[in-house]
């Protein structure tokens, strides 16, 4: 007490010091303690991308450009998971959301690889080119995609020698239709509403 | 007398159930061609079994049940098969489906059918077979097949059957109707469904504003025999008492757990519709090619209840029943609660069409636009299911699913109530319908993107196991060209071959994978 | 042919939004009357005064946002704020005031946010809270009540509210001002003394508290709200009180009768914190909400430096309404544990 009384630069100095170097050992302990394996921050930004493998981000596969993101690339390089994909890492890395990248392509509607069986003649480079495996079949017998496995990412097109391979629409029958939200009229510019 | 409980929420709409004068059955007779949507039940298409251009009997099989979540679907009347291809169908988004065309004869020249006379003796899975063969879909409503609910989940021994005549949804009196001019019949029903389901327990609901239905129930169940506990029971007359966790809820207290069926309280609900045609299928052997509908709005000049033949269009109704146009925009499938809007009426009576209704923009005029939202509470009030709608509201603007879900959203029966009363005219449950499409696309396409990234994960381990592989050949042909090249061409050839098995060996432990990836 | 396709359900009841707002204007009448009966026409006027400026900011904050006025207009919220304030100011304010206070309603705590239905803050405190820190003497100017002093004609509040110089007013400190000023003394003698007193509170004060119950009662039984966050205010006040009061000495507060019929409190209860937008939203949270407004209350009027306290425990608990919700979601259909006999 005599100290805080006769030298209290001294005992403020020491009381600080004391402290910090308390909370830095909880820290560091922390910190080891509780370290966590692998990059969790490239995981979860992988959970989100929509696993097309299709590389239009200019990366081998979605895993890459998570961990590009994870490093501080830009959020705005994936035409298949569009906006919505964009608004998610957005608020996942609590950053500014951004619109999609025209350079890397555009938004478009899911599809799936389709090929005209009849004029495959079976060289498997859509095989190898497939990142999911979703192409079956073997050297100089026709080949077939199997539709639920597709990610529509079109990689198999540009090596297949005879264009035999389409993009089709993804099936949208009756029940897969959904109601949209009711217009927001009132809200944004009911001008015209009114 | 049980008592019965009381539920949350609820309102109360103008009945307008006089307009259709229940307890009459008009016949809306056949009109030259029918439209025979495949999918008029929730599940799989069944399979078409006919083609263009064959002629049929009234009863026969057009389309036939794929799977258990499929139903099949017969022939109402006589005719030639003249078209099967896609047509609109009655369905909240205007789309088109599957349809059997088929232009009537007039003979109306039908099968002749067996049924099972002695049901109390036939082996269950025989029954339901029987169900399922007549094409029964429930009527209520929502259409789910008879036969899959009357299976329910394996493990779950079911001791209550309630039939489901509260007919709680203003404008609407088909069930009442039925319950009037055909109580013994839908009493029987009952008893072969108690009987498939192994109940020992069944209750007859009705509202306590039909009261004609109620009696003709009273007398039917005591005028007959049974190896069941009966009981015909009555409750206040409130919108959505009519809900299938919210009338259990009043009959028996009971909650249906979240995400869980009625069969988890051990209780199976059905329509007295379904009981009926559950009846004609067992005993007769007939299959499902007609319902009651009722024909109602201020915009018909002949309202009622009509007995229709499933595929006949609606504007055949329409004219039937003198419809006036001036003064009407809207044709609604169902009731105007939870029915939908109809954009043509080409669209056909289908096995759930449980009614046609028609209003005029007096009766029920078109809500004008929404105002913002005053968080008045109103809505929760009204909610059955004990939901925040305004919360609700907000979150799917915001298309928060995280959200949406923590707030249950799933467990909105979508009944309109919060809309009902929402003095800012917020079509609420358009919010939730959509919502809830968002969210189970989303779930889906996680699922999707799950299985495309561990495909991807295991193409590309495999990839590189396949690239060490032929590195480690390459080392190990390498390594013996060296060996060749120090100890002198074809001196040894003995040497030579050890020196190349040994290389071999060695790669093959370096590469432990690249070797049992040959193997397979 | 073709139909309109609009989603369901087809029917609607009979509420709209501007129907409440109707109604709960009507549901003010009595209090107004009550008030014009023991203040004069003053508190009238206001209301004149600032629903017309009200109107006027609403269409031009409207015209200002982009939004065609008609419908927001007609849906009556505004005049609902701007009458709550006015009720709430005291009567012959001069014209700036009540200008002040509807500008500081109308744009500051109703437009900034997005108009109706994104204000987190009672509009209509937010102005009167604004008014009072900035203009504390003339938002604590009372007129003394029939009685007790002379009642101005309808004149004298026109001229008061173009130049309050020229009108000399008869004013008399409020009976919450009265006590909270005289501590130290017995109640009996406060009363006997002082002539604010009243048979339960302040003369002409615990009338006006009860025609503002009046129409309270009318707005539950027509089912604008329920009655839980009024309720809950009212017990909770009272029972501060009640364990506050020592039934005898001015300085513990007194008695919960008397915090029932003085100040605003009915008027707090019914009209101002059964506003939706800003108040909790489930039932089991109204309850809880206002009873911590009942609890502020009485802890400003006895403990703090204003002697009404409505307007500053109303905002405060505003801001914790999203955090009552939190914790308040009412249970679920089917979340319900299932009991084994039940099986």
């Amino acid at each position: 007490m005599s100290l805080v009384d006769t030298q209290p630069v001294l005992a403020a100095l020491m009381a600080l010091l004391g402290l910090g170097i308390t909370f830095g050992a909880i820290l560091g302990f922390a910190s080891i303690r509780f370290r966590t394996e692998g990059n969790p921050l490239a995981d979860q930004i992988n959970q989100i991308l929509p696993q097309t493998q299709c590389g239009q981000c200019g990366y081998p596969g979605c895993k890459p450009y998570a961990a590009a993101i994870a490093e501080g690339d830009v959020i705005n390089k994936c035409p298949p998971g569009g906006q919505e994909t964009i608004d998610a890492l957005a608020d996942l890395l609590d950053v500014e959301s951004m619109t999609l990248d025209a350079e890397h392509g555009e938004e478009k509607a899911p599809k799936v690889a389709f090929i005209r069986e009849a004029e495959c003649i079976g060289c498997t480079k859509c095989i190898q080119a497939c990142p999911v495996d979703a192409i079956l079949g073997a050297a100089k017998v026709m080949h077939t995609v199997i539709a639920d496995e597709c990610t529509g990412c079109d990689l198999c097109l540009d090596p297949c020698p005879v264009d035999c391979i389409d993009m089709v629409e993804r099936k949208t029958g009756i029940q897969h239709w959904r109601w949209d939200l009711p217009s927001d009229n009132i809200i944004a510019s009911d001008r015209a509403a009114a | 007398m049980r008592s019965t409980y009381a539920i949350h929420g609820g309102i109360h709409p103008n009945e307008a159930k006089a307009l259709a004068t229940p307890g009459k059955v008009l016949d809306a007779g056949i009109p030259d061609k029918l439209v025979l949507p495949l999918s008029q039940h929730i599940g799989r298409q069944p399979e078409v079994v006919v083609s263009v251009g064959e002629s049929v009997k009234g009863g026969q099989v057009l389309a036939l049940a794929e799977g258990p979540m499929s139903v099949s679907l017969h022939a109402p009347t006589s005719g030639v098969i003249t078209a099967i291809e896609d047509r609109s169908v009655p369905h909240p988004s205007g789309m088109t489906n599957r349809c059997i065309e088929l232009q009537c004869d007039g003979e109306d020249d039908w099968l002749a059918f067996t049924g099972i006379t002695d049901w109390r003796a036939a082996d269950r899975t025989e029954l339901i077979e029987a169900i399922s063969n007549a094409g029964i879909a429930g009527m209520g409503g929502a259409g789910f097949p008879t036969a899959v609910k009357l299976n329910g989940p394996p493990g779950q021994s079911i001791d209550t059957l309630i039939i489901n005549g509260t007919e709680c949804e203003p404008y609407i009196s088909s069930d009442d109707t039925l319950m009037q001019v055909d109580a013994p019949a839908i009493v029987e029903g009952a008893d072969i469904l108690a009987h498939i389901i192994g109940a020992r327990e069944i209750l007859f609901a009705v509202e306590d504003n039909k009261p004609a239905a109620l009696t003709a129930m009273r007398d039917a169940v005591a005028g007959s025999e049974s190896g069941c506990q009966r009981d015909v029971m009555t409750f206040p007359t409130k919108y959505p008492s009519g809900g299938e966790k919210q009338l259990i809820e009043i009959l028996t207290g009971k909650q249906v757990p979240s995400g869980g069926l009625p069969a988890h309280l051990g209780i199976v609900c059905q329509n007295p519709g379904t009981a009926v045609a559950v009846r004609a299928a067992i005993l007769e052997g007939k299959p499902l090619t007609e319902r009651i509908v009722t024909l109602t709005g201020e915009a018909l000049g002949r309202p009622g209840n009509y007995r229709v033949r499933l595929g006949t269009p609606i504007h055949h109704l329409l004219a039937m029943t003198e419809f006036d146009p001036s003064d009407n925009r809207r044709l609604i499938h169902g009731g105007p609660m939870m029915g939908f809007a109809l954009e043509n009426s080409d669209v056909p009576v289908i096995k759930t069409t449980n009614c046609i209704l028609v209003p005029t923009e007096q009766e029920l005029p078109t809500p004008p636009p929404a105002q913002a939202c005053i968080r008045c509470g109103l809505c929760a009030e009204a909610c059955p299911a004990s939901l925040l709608p305004q919360q609700l509201y907000w979150y799917a603007r915001a298309k928060d699913q995280e959200q949406l879900e923590k707030h249950h959203l799933f467990d909105c029966i979508e009944c309109g109530a919060c809309s009902w009363v929402c003095p800012s005219h917020i079509p609420l449950v358009q919010y939730y319908r959509s919502a809830k499409g968002s969210i189970i696309d989303a779930r889906a396409e996680k699922v999707r993107s799950d299985r495309s990234r561990d495909r991807f994960e295991a193409r590309q381990e495999r990839v590189e196991r396949e690239l060490a592989a032929r590195e480690a050949q390459r080392a190990a042909r390498r390594a013996a060209a060296q060996k060749k090249a120090d100890t002198g061409a074809e001196d040894d050839p003995i040497a030579a071959a050890i020196a190349r098995a040994k290389a071999k060996k060695q790669a093959a432990e370096e590469t432990p994978s690249a070797a049992s990836d040959g193997d397979s | 042919m073709s139909f309109l396709r609009i989603t369901s359900p087809h029917g609607h009841g009979p509420m709209s939004t501007a129907g409440i707002m109707q109604t709960v204007l009507v549901a003010t009448v009595p209090g107004i009357i009550a008030l014009t009966w023991f203040f004069g026409p003053g508190t009238l006027v206001n209301i004149v005064v600032g629903g017309a400026l009200a109107l006027a900011f609403e269409a031009g904050a409207l015209a200002l946002r982009d939004r065609s006025p008609t419908p927001y207009l007609k849906d009556y919220s505004v005049l609902v704020t701007s009458t709550l304030l006015c009720i709430a100011l005291p009567p012959y304010s001069p014209w700036w005031l009540i200008a002040t206070g509807i500008f500081s309603s109308v744009i500051l705590g109703k437009h900034v946010f997005g108009g109706l239905g994104y204000n987190p803050f009672n509009p209509a405190m937010v102005g009167y809270v604004i008014l009072l820190i900035s203009f504390p003497l003339q938002m604590s100017t009372w007129q003394a009540p029939r009685g007790l002093g002379e009642i101005p004609g309808v004149m004298d509040a026109l001229t008061a509210l173009a130049s309050p110089a020229t009108y000399d007013a008869v004013t008399m400190a409020t009976p919450l001002d009265v006590l909270r000023q005289n501590q130290g003394l017995l109640m009996a003698d406060l009363q006997a003394q002082k002539p604010q007193f009243g048979l339960w509170a302040g003369v002409g004060w615990e009338w006006v508290n009860i025609a503002f119950l009046a129409g309270g009662v009318w707005l539950l039984y027509k089912r604008i709200f329920t009655w839980h966050a009024p309720v809950g205010l009212l017990l909770a006040l009272g029972l501060c009180a009640a364990i506050g009061f020592d039934s005898g000495s001015s300085e513990s507060g007194g008695s919960p009768l008397l915090h029932w019929l003085s100040g605003a409190t009915m008027f707090g209860a019914f009209f101002i914190i059964t506003d939706p937008v800003s108040s909790a939203v489930s039932n089991r949270g109204r309850l809880i909400f206002g009873a911590l407004i009942g609890v502020l209350i009485y802890l400003i009027r006895v403990h703090g430096n204003y002697p009404d306290a409505v307007a500053f425990a109303v905002l405060i608990l505003n801001f914790a309404a999203p955090l009552i919700d939190q914790y308040t979601q009412p249970a679920v259909y089917g979340s319900r544990p299932v009991k084994e006999d039940e099986l």
